[in-house]
């Protein structure tokens, strides 16, 4: 290993982009890998192998959905058996009481449940799937394991008045820690985002709210709570930074040094059926590109910040200014944050939440003819299963 | 999905005194367990690892639900033995809390059954 270069910490293993989901947040790229290209048992074996060699303590068990792949029990009894910690990041379908044990007999270490509103209705919204009643089940059978779980809480501005129920879910749960974890806006969230991004006032009441909660909850529940980084003075040091501390390899073997990398023009990623973990770490150039500090622009060359926010995101910098290399427009030092305040500008204007704020369709349409939550559902791009 | 591993170093000194039921037995939580790579002892939890070293591994290393936090004093107290006794309680009470608030640890009871 080069000096100056430390091992990464975790292994984000996007095990399938097939999901019974369809969730309106989704952070996969808008193209999703075939099953068919889908890497082997034997192949993420591998890579779990090299990954504990070269120094990786985590598995985070991702996708799409983890419970998708029928080897799952395979894939985390090889995760264990290199020394791996196994997170498993899952909405709980689809998934038996039966299966659950076999997961947690295998070694599995914690699991992230994911919970898409506090009521039915809004599940169904916004995963377009039937998927809450499954999720509540789930919760139950936690209890009858030995098993780390953690409750995490997508917000947005369609379900950020939920936060009390969504407490009372995780209160009467085994769960010792919840995330609340606002959606940040990439792959379908981007397309989606402007039926997602709360207005100020929504953020400053949840904000209060989770406060009182963590204070609360203290020795029961570790709460933690991520705001859309748009709101935020300053970028959020992306990934621990580029190619620092976390690898991701998706469906088919590519070696990304974060989800969504894919977007950024002129990056070659190399795919781990081709060459060993180390060496992708240590040489490949899509992981060598934003590394260091040479490849920053003013303002951030010469900030005081750099070493604790990176210049923040390089796929948020392509979304919004076209130029990866580019100061995270979030930062409040960027010469392109006017960017980021015309879209909360927009979001705060014109709040399209709840029916009293939106605009209705049919000025004369009575309400009992119509169902009044369709009326004011936003026309949302729902993100599809590979083939 | 953009968790990170997060390790850090906790610094044992300066917090304020706690009090917990010395008889109590801490025990690991669900999910939360030693690990180690390249020479570094760690505890690794839900999506984050702490590097131990020196006072951190053997106070982690005794909170198997079978010593009491009396009998971790003690026994810290007499590795420690150059260090002043109470600095040392009050620093292990402390660790010991952090790590309760950050849901990796669970005291038990240790009436007898």
């Amino acid at each position: 290993m080069p000096t100056n270069l430390s091992n990464p910490l975790a292994l984000i293993a996007e095990l399938t982009h097939r999901c019974p989901l369809h969730c309106v947040y989704c952070s996969n790229p808008l193209e999703l890998t075939q099953r068919s290209t889908e890497l082997s048992t034997e192949t993420w074996s591998r890579v779990f192998r090299e990954a504990a060699e070269l120094g990786v303590l985590q598995a985070d068990f991702t996708g799409g959905e983890p419970l998708a792949r029928s080897d799952l029990v395979d894939l985390i009894r090889a995760a264990r058996g290199s020394g791996l910690y196994v997170n498993l990041i899952t909405s709980g379908l689809p998934m038996d009481e039966t299966r659950l044990a076999s997961l947690v007999d295998v070694g599995l270490d914690h699991i992230q449940l994911s919970f898409q509103g506090s009521r039915a209705d809004t599940a169904a919204e916004i995963s377009n799937t039937k998927s809450h009643p499954q999720k509540l089940r789930v919760l139950e059978w936690f209890k009858q394991h030995r098993l780390a779980v953690t409750l995490n809480f997508v917000i947005h501005s369609r379900n950020i008045d939920q936060i009390p129920e969504m407490l009372a879910i995780a209160e009467s749960s085994c769960a010792t820690r919840v995330e609340f974890a606002n959606v940040q806006y990439y792959g379908w969230a981007f397309a989606n985002r402007e039926n997602l991004l709360p207005t100020r006032e929504q953020l400053a009441s949840s904000i209060e709210l989770i406060k009182q909660a963590q204070e609360r909850l203290k020795g029961k529940i570790r709460i933690e709570y991520v705001v859309p980084d748009y709101y935020a003075k300053f970028p959020k040091p992306c990934m621990g930074g580029w190619s620092r501390k976390l690898m991701l390899i998706t469906p088919n073997g590519s070696a990304l040094p974060c989800h969504a990398a894919q977007i950024i023009p002129g990056l070659q990623f190399e795919n781990v059926k081709d060459r060993d973990l180390r060496k992708i770490w240590e040489n490949s150039a899509a992981f060598q590109k934003f590394r260091g500090e040479d490849w920053m622009q003013e303002p951030c060359r010469s900030c005081d910040r750099r070493e604790l926010d990176f210049g923040g995101c390089r796929c948020q910098a392509l979304l919004l200014t076209g130029d990866a290399a580019a100061t995270d427009p979030v930062c409040s030092l960027s010469p392109q944050r006017g960017k980021v305040d015309a879209i909360l500008q927009a979001a705060n204007a014109f709040p399209l939440v709840g029916a009293q704020h939106a605009a209705p369709l049919l000025a004369t349409v009575s309400a009992t003819e119509v169902d009044s939550q369709k009326l004011y559902q936003p026309n949302w791009l729902y993100r599809p299963n590979p083939a | 999905m953009q968790q990170s591993t997060r390790t850090q170093n906790i610094p044992l000194r300066g917090r304020p005194s706690v009090s917990l039921d010395p008889n109590s037995t801490p025990r690991l939580a669900a999910g939360c367990r030693l690990g180690e790579n390249n020479n570094q002892r760690v505890l690794l939890m839900p999506e984050r690892a702490l590097r131990l070293n020196g006072p951190s591994l053997e106070i982690v290393q005794r909170c198997d639900g079978q010593h009491t936090i009396q009998q971790i004093v003690a026994d810290l107290q007499k590795l420690y033995s150059k260090a002043e006794p109470e600095k040392v309680a009050q620093d292990i009470l402390g660790y010991l809390k952090l790590l309760h608030d950050q849901r990796a640890l669970d005291f038990e009871s240790s009436a007898p059954l």
